[in-house]
């Protein structure tokens, strides 16, 4: 928006020191450019082995299922739904991929079919019991998701089961551009389509109305539970994707690890939402939260820290990610 | 003065010597600039129901609030309860302690909990009560309920109560409540039933009336707050009036007659706002409302012209503003149908999507729930029913949406003309304003307005009115549900009076004025015309 400075000075109130606008850029910018301090310091202490390419080249690569995830978080909580099944459909699709596509032998393309198929329908069962039932999403999602899990561990006998096509992995992990794996591509891709939809479309206006004022919404004449309904269903597709990517990447399914995709990346969505557009879910802020808490692990593990340090570092990013987006939402509502 | 007050103690109660119950003297309350309550004084003896009557913005609740306990009144006053004088202000929740017990309307009961927990709820509140002996809680609550003759089950939840089963448990627990103090003082306590009664039918008024009796019978005093004169009538041994927040009259009930009570709480004095709508001519183009039932209300049919604006009020819980939101599918209907030029379209398939493609826009009351989302900016709130039209759904342009938002606030005068700001940063006038934009923007034919002007300012008043005219004036129809008579006398040509969910009078032109929509509004209540104007 066009904005002199002394307009939104008077808007944001007197008595700031710092120019209003230097005071936002900040705000905005400040994910980013802690990740870049949080980057120099690791380097500082390690440039051998943290300042290499191929130490990036692995961050960025490794790291794109759980920037699918995240990104696929973002949408039902910008309508104002939680989606805590994605995770168990992060897992479920990539056993249904190895499933049909190792012991079944069909073609990996009806397999990823297959995974998306899945991925579609547990959105609108999600979406039938929270939308015809008025049951809390938090509640219905937790049990499609538990009962999803149940489903993994029957379709595999609870084994991984490896030797997924090869043309998968390939196009997932081994084709490489500018020395970063495809993977990253795809999570790139689909965070400038959500960049555009939120940020240039109606459906992107209509969302956040959805989100902030359900009964604003459905007096302003959008069809709220239709648009919640389709939220659902995006991010079962995109859980779904994310399984497929993440079969790509290890070339093998197995029942339980993706699992552990869920905390984090609900730490990156919060996270995210301090950032880049303070105070609303925003697709950037999510994928520079995702790398942000990822060198910060990768870091700490080069230094020699154990492994306990992830659950450290994402437990206490999502609690004080939840707190900064807290105060964000409550300066807005103080000035309201 | 002392001695009146004695005197009409001793008249209305059975215990002769008893001071009264109830005494507040001199008790004034002012918001801003604006008196409340002035000087007011008022005494409710031993074992009487005492009436409280009065217009919207008379002071009644101000009263209540400050009794218990949510208002400061002025310095100066002074309240004496059961002889000994409280010191003012009363300290919040220290009201039952000092033997008054509110029964709300909204009756303050927890519908998925049962009978007897909702019965002892403010006892567990108060006191750390580590064993509950629920057997002996149920006995003793079967007791209560046998005691005046209700028919509770102690373990059943509230929420499959009816309507006058859950007002009389909220009543006998306001009297139970008051046990503690009816043991140490010589006084019962005091009861004070705020509006209790505006969604019961007839039948069931008459069996809280019962219980009402039976309780005053057990020594309790009670005040009555309600709209309905003839419930007062009924019910009250005296009752007061207040008018622009002084007491207009305190009176032995079986001494008035109904049209002297109603005459008395509307008052004689001349409007001071004489604005009126311009005469107009409609044209022939109508839209057509059949047969509508669902809420609170029952068949109601009319023929809206082109450029009229139209009225709706009537008592609390009549049924008027529902009627708004049933005509845009916001709230769903039983049955009806609503045409607009020639296409029919039924009212209990409508939704909010559909009112609008039919040419029907809503203004709601709660502007900062229903309206607009305060933590939004105006832009955005201003954006939303035209995202389509201004560019494409698929390429939005910010700057045009940016140029739309400012013409509008400029047509609009919305201040301060910055439409970055968020909704919730603009004052109750301008957040009406920008409303009033979000929606006229589309030209509507039919625009549905719940309280367009309620917390705002003299200044955007005018401003609300003249938009509304102006859109009239350009052919659109107005249904505007209110409470505020001024202001319907301002801007309508028509006015349909509800009572109990059905039109009871509509007033047209010159017959239009503030006094005469109160007294059609209160002469209604039961029905009763003749006795009026006698």
């Amino acid at each position: 928006m066009s904005d002199t400075p002394e307009r939104s000075m008077a808007a944001k109130g007197t008595g700031a020191r710092m120019p209003r606008d230097v005071i936002d850029s900040l705000e905005r910018l400040a994910l980013p450019i802690v990740w870049v301090v949080t980057i120099a310091i690791f380097g500082a202490v390690r440039p051998d082995t943290f300042l290499t390419w191929s130490n990036f080249s692995t961050i960025l690569g490794s790291q794109a299922v759980l920037v699918v995830v995240a990104l696929g978080l973002i949408i039902p909580l910008t309508a104002g739904d939680y989606d805590l099944s994605i995770a168990s459909v992060v897992t479920l699709s990539s056993m249904i991929v190895a499933v049909l596509n190792v012991n079944h032998g069909l073609p990996i393309g009806w397999a990823i079919l297959g995974a998306l198929a899945t991925g579609a329908m547990t959105g609108i069962v999600n979406g039938f019991f929270v939308l015809y039932f008025r049951i809390n999403s938090l509640i219905v999602t937790l049990g499609v998701g538990t009962f999803l899990h149940g489903v993994t561990l029957w379709i595999s006998d609870s084994q991984t089961i490896s030797g997924i096509s090869d043309w998968l992995v390939t196009v997932v992990i081994v084709t490489r551009l500018f020395g970063v794996p495809l993977g990253f591509y795809y999570a790139l891709l689909l965070c400038i389509a959500i960049w555009y939809v939120f940020s240039y479309t109606a459906l992107g206006r209509r969302l956040v109305f959805v989100g902030r004022g359900r009964e604003v919404a459905r007096l302003s004449g959008i069809r709220v539970d239709r648009v919640r309904w389709g939220c659902f269903i995006v991010s079962g597709l995109m859980g779904a994707f994310a399984g497929i990517v993440y079969s790509g990447t290890t070339g093998a399914a197995d029942p339980s690890s993706g699992l552990s995709f869920l905390l984090p990346a609900f730490a990156a969505a919060f996270l995210g939402a301090t950032s880049i557009n303070p105070g609303r879910f925003n697709p950037w802020g999510t994928m520079i939260s995702v790398y942000f808490l990822v060198t910060g692990i990768t870091g700490l593990s080069i230094l020699g820290v154990s492994t306990f340090v992830q659950d450290l570092f994402y437990g206490g990013a999502l609690v004080i990610a939840v707190t900064l987006s807290q105060l964000v939402r409550g300066r807005e509502e103080r000035l309201a | 003065m002392e001695a009146a007050i004695g005197r009409d103690a001793q008249r209305s109660g059975p215990g002769v010597s008893l001071p009264p119950v109830l005494r507040i003297e001199n008790l004034s309350k002012s918001f801003g600039g604006v008196r409340a309550l002035d000087a007011v004084n008022l005494a409710v003896g031993h074992g009487e129901v005492h009436g409280l009557l009065g217009q919207n913005g008379s002071g009644k609740s101000t009263l209540i609030k400050i009794l218990s306990g949510f208002h400061e009144p002025d310095p100066g006053a002074r309240l004496w309860l059961g002889g000994r004088e409280i010191p003012l202000p009363i300290p919040p929740g220290e009201c039952r302690a000092s033997g008054i017990s509110f029964v709300h309307q909204n009756l303050g009961l927890v519908a998925s909990l049962t009978v007897i927990e909702n019965l002892l709820v403010s006892d567990l509140a108060a006191e750390n009560r580590w064993l509950i002996d629920w057997r002996r809680e149920v006995q003793r609550a079967r007791e209560l309920f046998a005691r005046y003759a209700i028919t509770l089950d102690p373990t059943a939840p509230v929420a499959r109560l009816s309507p006058v089963e859950r007002a009389q448990l909220a009543i006998v627990r306001a009297f139970d409540q008051l046990r503690s103090v009816r043991r140490q003082e010589s006084a019962a306590g005091l009861l004070v039933l705020d509006e209790p009664t505006p969604f019961l039918p007839a039948h069931d008024v008459d069996a809280l009336f019962r219980l009402v009796r039976e309780i005053v019978a057990d020594g309790a005093s009670v005040v009555f707050v309600s709209h309905d004169i003839d419930e007062v009538r009924t019910i009250t041994d005296r009752a007061t009036v207040l008018r622009d927040g002084r007491v207009a009259g305190t009176f032995e009930t079986a001494a008035m007659s109904k049209g002297e009570i109603v005459r008395m709480i509307v008052g004689q004095h001349v409007d001071l706002e004489t604005m009126r709508p311009p005469p107009r001519r409609f044209d022939d183009r109508h839209i057509a409302i059949r047969g509508l039932s669902g809420g609170a209300v029952r068949n109601f049919s009319a023929t809206l012209r082109r450029g009229e604006v139209i009225g709706l009020t009537g008592l609390i819980g009549s049924g008027y503003d529902d009627l708004v939101y049933m005509l845009y599918g916001a709230t769903r209907a039983d049955r009806g149908s609503i045409e607009f030029d020639g296409r029919r379209l039924s009212i209990a398939d409508l939704t909010p999507t559909k009112a609008i493609a039919a040419g029907c826009v809503l203004i709601p009351g709660d502007r900062q729930a229903a309206g607009a989302v305060p933590t939004l900016d105006v832009v955005d709130n201003l954006s939303l029913p035209v995202l389509d039209e201004i560019g494409r759904a698929w390429a939005l342009s910010e700057r045009a949406l940016g140029r739309n938002a400012r013409g509008l606030a400029e047509r609009f005068d919305v201040r301060p003309r910055d439409p970055s700001l968020l909704f919730g940063a603009l004052s109750g006038g301008n957040q009406q304003k920008v409303l009033l934009a979000k929606w006229l923007q589309l030209s509507p034919r039919l625009i549905l307005l719940d309280e367009p002007t309620q917390g705002v300012d003299v200044g955007a008043r005018a401003q609300v009115f003249a938009a509304i005219a102006k859109a009239a004036d350009q052919g659109a129809t107005v249904l505007c549900a209110s409470a505020d008579y001024e202001q319907l006398t301002a801007i309508c040509h028509r006015i349909f009076v509800f009572a109990r969910g059905v039109v009871v009078g509509e007033l047209v032109g010159s017959q239009i004025s503030k006094s005469m929509i109160a007294e059609t509004c209160y002469k209604n209540a039961q029905g009763d015309l003749s006795e009026v104007f006698s």
